[in-house]
């Protein structure tokens, strides 16, 4: 019987260590990869944050203003001003969406708006639109 | 079964050099010796006292694991530190500034900065050389002699440019060191310099920097920004960064025009006090804040913030507040008629118009002309002590609370005794010396409907609680009324903007000279508005110093000519840019529009 109990505790205190060393071996593998979570997350928001402070450098007025008198000739931006206002009844709405029934089809005005008209489509009589190229640095971007 | 189990007996060993019995008989083993027997009581008692021992230590064992269990379970669970910059920069060392919209003003990037250790290097000839040579400000010789003077570290450079990292690489000079850390970047640049200040490097390590704020709202809530309760949480200042760009960019253009040296302006929201647009020109870079001017006037500094830190003689703005005095005491209705005639002597000194405006003139048109003859008999009417009481009521006796570290400094420069000849001076704005704030407070709280408001530079979530009575809001109607009369015909035409219909007071006070006495051709040209004048929304004060235009085939200073135009394109520029609807109609500008837009409230 001695020997039984014996032999059983031998048993249990080996698996129980078994499991302790899986347990150990797992906590560690765990706070290994938090620790990495952590610094990954800590990159992250380090970018993160460069990226903000890139998009507002890139946003600040004083470059927002240069631009767009760079490119008023394209976009024709002016400051706000009270003439800009306007009643709710003046304003243009776009017009309810035609449906053209053609026998048993019925066709919806497509959206082309993604779509950039090349003009070879309509025949070479088609005068060319005039892209005005903006002005590039030296590394291709529009400055400043 | 149980069998299995069962102990087997051992075997006898058999052992070939078993002895064999000696012949000779052995010499009998001495004695051994015998040890007195022990008192059995005390043999009893130091077992106990072992025993007791024992106990207490798996007690005191038990005891230590059930406190620490105990301490685990009563902590805050935490993730554990790992100790690296980036590990810890999960939230930013400094919170980020932004303004009511929530643009960013100030934050943070990550930055290398370059150390020396002289001992670890090979050829710290060769590492000055190459140094000088990527940073052309580092005198070669000066630093050799440095690096062999036996000192074991150097800062080289607070922070550098990637390239110039890659740069002092490509040296190969293992005793040039990087150590990373945070740098405060204004990413608008000059673009409200003033308010935000700058910030340097306190305590600094190779691992890490400490910022601290030098000025403005970067010093005044340096330990909000610092504080890691806040997690990382920006600072929501009131400034408008589309407002402020776009008044910097008018005042700018309209010092340029006016040939002025110096230009304030300042936007101010009439009911709750925040600032919504504050600017200060010449200006500067708070990337690279300027050091502080060691000789000349530092009031012509850039650091110097003419809108907070100036204190100036502000003139006839000041007229306002003697008529609504008079009118909320009861001398006088807007129509009761002034003695004008002059010039009016009081002891050794005169005052006079501008121009003549004939014997008498409406409280009004008082206004409306700027005559200082009517307004010095108003405030005599008053009397000195209830014009002091009153001017203090509205703060122009202490500095303003605005949350920059300069304002608190800033103590309004008021007479020490208040004889009739002060009263009648301070009735016109001479005498009295503010800052542009002060009057923009003054004029919020005068013309909201008759509230005290407390300037702030932080956005509110909620319209704080209106602050003391100064005047009834019929009065603040009334004022409202003839600062629009100013503007519709009065020394402010310039100032009409269709569809806000703006109010105002000029003011151009003449500076006063170091040695005593005024410049005759040297002013400070102000105008303070509110608009749109029946329901009152923003106050705007603009300052210009030593303007001058030729205009009109005159050379022209006052205020009329100088501040107005600039304020009424500022008007134009940000009142849309704020939201504002444009209201054409005429019949606002009708007195009982004023009464009801009051009433409303």
């Amino acid at each position: 019987m001695r020997g039984f109990i014996y032999t059983l505790s031998t048993v249990i205190v080996v698996l129980l260590g078994v499991w302790a060393y899986h347990e150990g071996y797992e906590t560690r593998a765990t706070e290994k990869a938090v620790a990495r979570l952590e610094s990954q997350i800590g990159q992250r928001h380090q970018e993160l944050s460069m990226l903000r402070a890139e998009w507002a450098y890139l946003n600040r007025p004083d470059r927002l203003a240069a631009l767009v008198e760079m490119n008023f000739e394209r976009l024709g931006l002016v400051p706000l001003a009270s003439d800009h206002f306007a009643m709710t009844d003046q304003v243009g709405f776009p017009l309810p969406v035609v449906v053209v029934e053609v026998a048993d089809h019925v066709f919806e005005e497509e959206d082309f708006s993604d779509v950039i008209i090349m003009n070879h489509r309509y025949g070479a009589t088609t005068p060319p639109r005039v892209i005005a190229p903006p002005t590039l640095a030296d590394d291709g971007e529009q400055l400043p | 079964m149980m069998s299995l189990f069962r102990r087997r007996p051992r075997p006898e060993p058999t052992d070939p050099f078993r002895p064999v019995t000696p012949r000779i008989p052995r010499a009998p083993l001495p004695a051994a010796p015998t040890t007195p027997r022990e008192n059995p009581e005390k043999a009893r008692l130091r077992a106990e006292r072992r025993l007791k021992f024992t106990a207490a230590c798996f007690v005191l064992g038990f005891a230590t694991v059930a406190i620490k269990m105990g301490a685990i379970a009563a902590s805050e669970a935490r993730e554990p530190a790992t100790g690296s910059l980036i590990g810890a920069g999960i939230v930013n060392a400094r919170a980020d500034i932004t303004d009511r919209e929530g643009r960013v003003l100030a934050t943070n990037v990550t930055a290398t900065a370059l150390y020396a250790q002289p001992h670890k290097m090979l050829d710290p000839a060769a590492a000055a050389e190459g140094l000088s040579r990527i940073f052309p400000d580092m005198d070669a010789q000066v630093w050799e002699r440095r690096f062999n003077s036996g000192s074991k570290f150097f800062w080289l450079k607070g922070n550098i440019s990637p390239e110039q990292q890659q740069a002092v690489h490509d040296l190969g000079e293992p005793g040039l060191l990087f150590g990373s850390r945070e740098m405060r970047l204004y990413p608008n640049g000059p673009l409200a310099a003033h308010v935000l200040g700058g910030a340097r490097y306190g305590e600094q390590d190779v691992r890490a920097a400490e910022i601290v704020g030098v000025a403005g709202v970067e010093k005044t809530f340096d330990d909000y920004l610092s504080d890691p309760v806040q997690e990382g949480a920006p600072l929501r200042l009131s400034i408008d960064l589309s407002v402020q760009a776009a008044t910097e960019r008018v005042l700018e253009g309209g010092m340029k025009l006016m040939g002025a040296k110096g230009a304030a302006a300042i936007l101010m929201d009439a009911r709750t006090g925040e600032v919504v647009a504050l600017a200060s020109l010449p200006d500067f870079d708070p990337n690279s804040r300027p050091r502080p001017a060691t000789e000349g006037d530092p009031g012509d500094s850039p650091l110097f913030n003419r809108a907070v830190q100036g204190v100036y003689e502000l003139g006839s703005t000041f007229k306002i507040f003697t008529a609504a005095q008079s009118l909320e005491l009861g001398l006088t209705n807007s129509g009761t008629l002034i003695d004008t005639r002059g010039p009016l002597r009081q002891g050794r000194f005169t005052i006079r118009d501008f121009h003549n405006y004939g014997p008498q003139m409406t409280v009004t048109d008082v206004i409306r002309q700027s005559s200082n003859i009517g307004t010095a008999r108003m405030a005599l009417d008053i009397g000195g002590k209830r014009q002091k009481a009153f001017l203090e009521s509205m703060g122009f006796f202490e500095p303003t609370p605005l949350e920059m570290v300069e304002a608190g400094s800033v103590r309004p420069i008021v007479p020490t005794r208040w004889p009739d000849i002060t009263t009648m001076t301070v009735s016109y704005g001479h005498g009295l010396s503010a800052s542009p704030m002060h009057l923009a407070v003054g004029y919020a709280s005068l013309l909201n409907g008759g509230t005290r408001v407390t300037p702030t530079l932080v956005a509110q979530t909620q319209p704080p609680a209106p602050g003391a009575r100064i005047v009834s809001p019929r009065v603040s109607a009334e004022a409202r009324h003839m600062l629009r009369r100013v503007v519709t015909d009065g020394t402010a035409s310039m100032g009409e903007v269709p569809g806000y219909q703006v109010g105002g007071k000029t003011g151009t006070a003449d500076k006063p000279k170091y040695t005593g006495g005024y410049w005759d051709d040297k002013v400070i040209a102000t105008f303070a508005a509110v608009f749109p004048a029946q329901d009152p929304k923003y106050v705007l004060v603009v300052s210009l110093d030593e303007p001058e235009i030729r205009a009109a085939g005159e050379d022209r200073r006052t205020a009329g000519w100088t501040a107005v135009p600039v304020a009424s394109e500022i008007v134009r520029r940000v009142a849309p840019l704020m939201g504002l609807r444009p209201d054409f109609d005429p019949g606002r500008d009708e007195f009982g529009a004023y009464l009801t837009q009051t009433a409303q409230r």
